[in-house]
């Protein structure tokens, strides 16, 4: 707890790595933008962008900016639910957040088609569709922590969490059978998620929000290293189990909500970056582990996007798939070249 | 004597303990009146089942008592809020820490907690008491090691630093030497029994090595189905205290020995 400094080097050369592929993500497309030409846009007037001015400061910079938000946040609230469920295969949406939001777009994909008529074209828009992910995961969270208030063990809450998981789940089945080939595309389509889609102003949203989601984090460093301990002994220390339990929460709703509702459902990172970084970092303070999930999140990120968008082409992978794809491995050959789970 | 009284640390009256549910009370031991003074190493002793862990649950606040009063230091237990009875009271649990990853000196020093700032920031003071309390229990060389590495036993002695380190005046252990060999359950009461001498805290733990207890503490807490006994170690063998302790069929204690014999 005391010795810091021998990961200021680690830091350091993980800033300056995400500080490079920040370049090479936005970089990379279909079309390839020099830097000094993605520089020089901050100085050129909106109103006389070239072309390659235009895709960088409109599409590729929120992109990328995303990305980072998207990963780092993952692997935050990962950690997050780790720890306060003493569990390695806890995520970020073990507690029913993805399923809360896929519930809530489904609703709206499919279930306005039954509505039908001039209702359909209002309701699927880009913003009712984080509205609805948001209101989702708002709505099963709420049930899920009401049930929990009445559950002394933590562990409890976990499996709440997987039952409330597997009722959404189930009805979000049974309206994929009665709806069209065309809706049931669109919700698989939002369920591939997407970094790409996000203008400013609903970056905007989502970054005031995450901020405050980093905001309770920060505040439940001390609960959270004392919950090294056990329940138990944290108790005895002090420390208002409740109340640090709530805002753990908290901060991890903020955080993997805002980014299933902008995002979609982005898989793997919340579970796989604390691990790959306990495995780098040799640690369990998470006054070390927190900003390095933070800065690998944001990495990993970076790289999975750009290699989504399959520079030189056309075509880009959906980001769920690629996540999967290239984490999984690395988890696993990290796990066999070290031969032990530090947890 | 007068002086002396004026140090209890742990002092209960009338209290009785047990499970409260909504239909009804199942009441294990009533009319407990104890008194812990500073400086004391206390043994609790009694068979299996007997209610050895709900009274100890009941002294530390994990759970509330059916009736009576517990004090410690002459201040209600239920009138401390959580962290200011984290400054006078720390626990050693049967229940191993969740993160092994731990260093033993980080570990230790999570025992300052109470005492860090919101971020939990180690002061030079923090850092002084931890050292202290690596030093009091011999362990100043496993300093670095994770607890991953370490024995039972190694790690009994962690955790009980890790108590120290939180600076209470009195320390209560949940059968501190289950799982240890006989060296080692030798070692740790005394190393309690040391620590009590060098530090003036009172310690309280459970404990099924009542041979060993008999020689070290200073009073033992015999709790039985009729009744509870606090007195010197002495003064309860001469009162046959320990005769029904247990079901006689199997062992007797043997007074010359101080100890339990099979029955041949």
């Amino acid at each position: 707890m005391i010795k810091t400094q021998p990961y200021r080097i680690y830091f350091v050369l993980l800033i300056v790595v995400l500080i490079l592929f920040s370049i090479i993500n936005v970089s990379l497309g279909s079309v390839s933008i020099s830097f000094s030409e993605c520089f020089n846009s901050f100085f050129a007037n909106p109103e006389h962008y070239t072309s390659n001015e235009y895709i960088f400061q409109d599409y590729r910079l929120p992109k990328a900016i995303t990305a980072i938000l998207v990963g780092s946040g993952l692997g935050v609230s990962g950690l997050l639910m780790q720890t306060l469920f003493r569990n390695p295969l806890a995520g970020p949406f073990v507690l029913g957040i993805t399923s809360g939001a896929s519930l809530g777009v489904a609703l709206v994909i499919m279930g306005s088609s039954l509505l039908g008529g001039i209702l359909t074209t209002i309701l699927i828009s880009k913003w009712s569709l984080v509205i609805a992910a948001s209101l989702g995961s708002f709505l099963v969270l709420l049930t899920v922590l009401i049930v929990s208030s009445k559950v002394r063990d933590t562990m409890t809450i976990l499996i709440i969490g997987l039952m409330f998981g597997s009722i959404t789940a189930a009805v979000v089945s049974v309206l994929s059978y009665f709806s069209s080939a065309e809706d049931l595309q669109q919700y698989i389509f939002w369920g591939f998620g997407s970094l790409g889609d996000l203008q400013w102003d609903e970056l905007k949203v989502f970054a005031a929000i995450y901020a405050l989601g980093l905001l309770f984090t920060i505040a439940s460093i001390k609960a959270l290293n004392t919950l090294l301990l056990g329940e138990n002994y944290a108790k005895s220390l002090g420390l208002n189990i409740k109340q640090s339990r709530l805002f753990i929460i908290i901060a991890t709703s903020l955080l993997a909500g805002t980014i299933t509702a902008f995002a979609g459902p982005i898989a793997f990172i919340g579970l796989a970056i604390p691990h790959i970084t306990r495995q780098v970092f040799n640690t369990s303070n998470h006054k070390i582990l927190l900003p390095a999930v933070f800065l690998l999140g944001a990495i990993v990120m970076l790289i999975c996007d750009s290699i989504a968008q399959l520079p030189n082409t056309d075509y880009t992978l959906p980001i769920n798939a690629i996540t999967s794809l290239i984490g999984a491995p690395v988890v696993v050959w990290l796990l066999v070249r070290k031969k032990k789970m530090i947890f | 004597m007068n002086k002396y009284n004026q140090h209890i640390i742990l002092d209960t009256k009338n209290l009785t303990i047990g499970y409260a549910s909504k239909k009804a009370e199942t009441i294990i031991a009533s009319n407990i009146n104890l008194k812990l003074h500073q400086g004391e190493l206390v043994g609790l002793v009694g068979a299996n089942g007997i209610g050895k862990s709900t009274l100890l649950r009941t002294l530390t606040n994990v759970q509330d008592s059916l009736g009576g009063e517990v004090s410690i230091k002459s201040k209600l237990l239920q009138t401390y809020s959580s962290i200011d009875l984290a400054k006078v009271l720390s626990l050693v649990l049967t229940e191993s820490v969740t993160s092994k990853n731990l260093s033993v000196f980080e570990l230790v020093a999570l025992g300052r907690q109470p005492y860090t700032n919101w971020v939990g920031n180690l002061s030079e003071t923090d850092i002084n008491i931890t050292n202290t309390a690596l030093a009091q229990t011999n362990i100043e060389n496993l300093k670095h090691k994770k607890c991953y590495e370490l024995s039972d036993g190694q790690l009994q002695k962690v955790m009980i630093a890790r108590a120290l380190s939180q600076d209470t005046s009195l320390i209560i252990l949940d059968e501190p030497t289950t799982h240890l060999d006989m060296y080692h359950k030798a070692y740790i009461l005394k190393l309690l029994q040391k620590l009590v001498k060098n530090t003036n805290k009172t310690i309280l733990f459970s404990s099924h090595e009542i041979d060993l207890a008999i020689q070290l503490c200073d009073k033992l807490i015999v709790m039985t189905k009729d009744s509870i006994i606090t007195d010197t170690p002495k003064n309860l063998i001469k009162q046959g205290a320990f005769n029904s302790l247990f079901p006689e069929d199997l062992i007797v204690f043997d007074e010359k020995i101080g100890s339990f014999r099979v029955i041949k």
